[in-house]
């Protein structure tokens, strides 16, 4: 059992939150793991990309090779696309549909999420608009996450329980918000993907 | 055995604190930062009594590391690979003086210059300063090598370099602790003269780190973390170096590797173990993160007979960062690629944050500076380098800590004026106050500003060895009071910046204008965790 994740995004939309919850479940999983995270200069609004690699084997790579992602969860669209030549044959896109407009070129967004449909397997989600349902839009990453979770080898709860550890020092209601996006983004996913 | 979940940064810093240091210095820098960071913000460092601070610059902070070693005492220096290139003076001679307590010297290199201005490799160093260097391939190693490094240090007498990379720097994995050692005695050195480096005494010094090289090279063919696997298939031999030897094995997954591999992670490179390689091969592959320093070596031990390829050859890229996909093709493997990326996807480079404040700085500086020929601003390393970018476009150069004002004082000599620098707080203070001292004397025709954002923000944050200290340190070094402006960088303040820019261009002397406004990041972090303590007082306090 292997699932090798690309986690897109723009710096400062706080995909490591994603990453940490996921590491956490897969360590208290008893599989390996390797995480590859960007720091420095691209953390300022630019690209980033982290590298998840969850196994029952031991890992070698800290990156993830061309073609063999399982999973391209990306929080912003075009981001997703930027990752293509890393997905498997098999792998799935799940994107969050609301864009990060910081710069002056970004692509017509009906174009965006059309190149996204045209991949075999995808989900393409408003995750923003969700998490505003629910009451924060902070918790939009949550509702991705969700949205992700049937396409890793670990179950549903046991995230779960990985978010309610990762946000457990911040307090009940925040644990609650967080699981309450997480479980609305895995519901998308069922019907949708 | 518990599992610790590290990024390579933070093994790094677990293992300096488990290993006895009494001391970490360095100055930020990316891939470095975090390991001083993770032992300022560990409890156990605290409660060891473990001296964490930032210092001024990696020659500062270096020269520290070296007097704590002087006392007896363990300890370590962190820099990012440039960061050596200030440090390099007392690095050299640190191998000719030796030490006395353990000192480990961690170096993150950044190949593919993600966040750098060059992708020097640090093996280079190790080999001129003829200390031994360890290049860990995962985080266990990285671990390991700093929690023993300082006892190998101790053993062999010299400063031992740990050289990492960004990816090995900034990727996550499970690590393994060891016992925590206590911390050493202070003891001073047996021999008085030892750090004395006259001629007299250096020459016996520089003849003993001669005389040790035979030893180093021993330790490195008995150590753990190189091995030569013997392969059945004789057609090929490959030596990967550091992280390249996980991208190989990702290659062949469970052992399924036909080829003899020898897995170099401990510096000088052994003769006898590539002596013994050369039995079982017909060529040789060398992989390495970084320059082609192995495959040059190891042309000169391997008979002649042996073709020895990698990035010299041309069988891997000459430059950038190496990944499972690059090695796989220099195997010879399949390629392997996903869908490609669609026309539409644009580049998304780094920016200044929206309502920092030297957007600010520079739209007055623009307005200030039109009337003139392009290319007449210098500028330095840190956010403000994103100046460089549309929409400001305004300054021209990005070389090296403290440059900016040294080279607006050149321009200024060879008569383009007006000539301006652009230097945040944190790089004045790292190597900014000596240029314009030498400005000062020359009573050089410049106009320096000081992007003062009272952090050192581009790594994260940290705290800035300037605070509060620019304006008294520009006058202690000669600018005179009156030429030394202090503004608001804001919308609000905007005619009066480019008036006070007009005022300071027409002054024909050293001017000093500094741009005062606290870091959006650092302000937001600053709010959150005071409305923290708001909420839960107690906790807080505790």
């Amino acid at each position: 059992m292997k699932t090798d994740i690309i986690l897109a995004g723009v710096g400062g939309q706080g995909i490591l939150s994603i990453a940490s919850i996921l590491g956490d479940a897969a360590l208290h999983e008893n599989l390996f793991l390797k995480q590859a995270e960007t720091h420095g200069m691209s953390q300022r609004g630019g690209a980033v990309v982290s590298h998840l690699r969850i196994s029952d084997k031991a890992i070698a790579s800290d990156l993830i090779p061309l073609g063999s992602a399982d999973l391209i969860l990306s929080v912003e669209p075009m981001e997703a696309l930027r990752y293509l030549p890393y997905l498997s044959p098999t792998g799935y896109v799940v994107t969050n549909t609301t864009p990060v407009l910081n710069i002056p070129n970004y692509p017509e967004l009906e174009a965006v999420l059309a190149e996204i449909t045209k991949q075999a397997q995808h989900v393409a989600i408003d995750a923003d608009e969700i998490a505003g349902e629910i009451g924060n839009k902070r918790a939009s990453n949550m509702v991705m996450l969700g949205a992700a979770a049937p396409f890793v080898h670990i179950h549903a709860d046991k995230i779960e329980a990985g978010i309610s550890r990762i946000f457990a020092k911040k307090g009940e209601a925040v644990v609650d918000l967080n699981i309450k996006a997480f479980r609305a983004g895995l519901q998308f996913a069922l019907d949708n993907r | 055995m518990k599992q610790n979940l590290f990024l390579g940064v933070e093994a790094i810093g677990q293992a300096a604190i488990d290993g006895g240091i009494s001391g970490v210095y360095a100055y930020p820098g990316t891939p470095s930062t975090e390991i001083t960071e993770f032992i300022q913000n560990s409890d156990k460092a605290t409660e060891k009594g473990i001296r964490s601070k930032w210092s001024a610059n990696e020659k500062t902070a270096y020269e520290a590391a070296l007097g704590m070693s002087y006392a007896g005492k363990r300890s370590m220096v962190c820099m990012k690979h440039v960061g050596l290139n200030v440090a390099a003076d007392a690095f050299m001679n640190s191998a000719i003086t030796g030490i006395n307590g353990g000192l480990v010297v961690t170096v993150a290199d950044d190949p593919s210059m993600h966040s750098s201005q060059n992708e020097q490799d640090s093996r280079y160093y190790g080999k001129f300063a003829m200390i031994p260097v360890l290049e860990p391939s995962n985080q266990q190693e990285a671990y390991d090598m700093v929690y023993h490094g300082f006892q190998l240090s101790e053993d062999l007498g010299v400063p031992v370099m740990v050289r990492i990379t960004t990816r090995l720097a900034h990727s996550r994995s499970g690590v393994v602790r060891s016992e925590e050692q206590p911390q050493n005695q202070l003891v001073l050195p047996a021999d008085p003269s030892q750090f004395i480096l006259l001629p007299s005494s250096a020459r016996k010094r520089y003849q003993s780190l001669l005389s040790k090289q035979g030893e180093f090279e021993k330790a490195a063919e008995e150590s753990n973390y190189n091995k030569l696997n013997i392969g059945s298939d004789k057609s090929l031999g490959i030596i990967a170096c550091g992280i390249a030897f996980n991208y190989l094995i990702e290659n062949f997954p469970d052992e399924s590797c036909p080829y003899t591999v020898l897995k170099l992670s401990q510096y000088p490179v052994s003769n006898a173990l590539v002596l013994e390689m050369q039995k079982h091969c017909e060529e040789v592959l060398v992989m390495e993160e970084g320059y082609p320093v192995v495959e040059e070596l190891v042309k000169g031990i391997f008979s002649k007979k042996i073709k020895v390829s990698g990035r010299l050859s041309g069988a891997l890229p000459r430059s950038g960062e190496l990944n499972a996909d690059l090695v796989a093709l220099a195997l010879g493997h399949e390629e392997k690629q996903g869908p490609s990326v669609p026309d539409l996807v644009v580049n998304r480079p780094p920016a200044l944050c929206q309502g920092c404040g030297h957007q600010d700085m520079y739209k007055a500086l623009n307005e200030a500076v039109d009337k003139y020929s392009k290319g007449r601003v210098f500028s330095d390393i840190g956010c403000y380098t994103l100046g460089a970018l549309p929409p400001y476009k305004s300054i021209y150069s990005c070389v090296d800590m403290g440059a900016s004002v040294t080279m607006a004082k050149g321009a200024a000599d060879a008569g383009l004026i007006p000539s301006l620098a652009v230097i945040g707080d944190s790089t004045f203070t790292h190597s900014g106050i000596t240029g314009l001292l030498d400005a000062v004397n020359d009573n050089s025709n410049i106009v320096v500003v000081i992007s003062d954002n009272e952090s050192v923000s581009m790594t994260g944050g940290q705290e800035s060895s300037a605070l509060g200290k620019i304006e008294a340190i520009c006058a202690g070094v000669g600018v005179l009071p009156e030429h030394i402006r202090t503004l608001i960088p804001m919308k609000k303040y905007h005619d009066m910046m480019v008036k006070t820019f007009e005022e300071e261009i027409a002054y024909e002397g050293v001017s000093v204008i500094v741009f005062r406004r606290e870091c959006i990041q650092a302000a937001a972090r600053r709010l959150r965790k005071e409305k923290k303590m708001k909420e839960n007082p107690k906790k807080m306090a505790q």
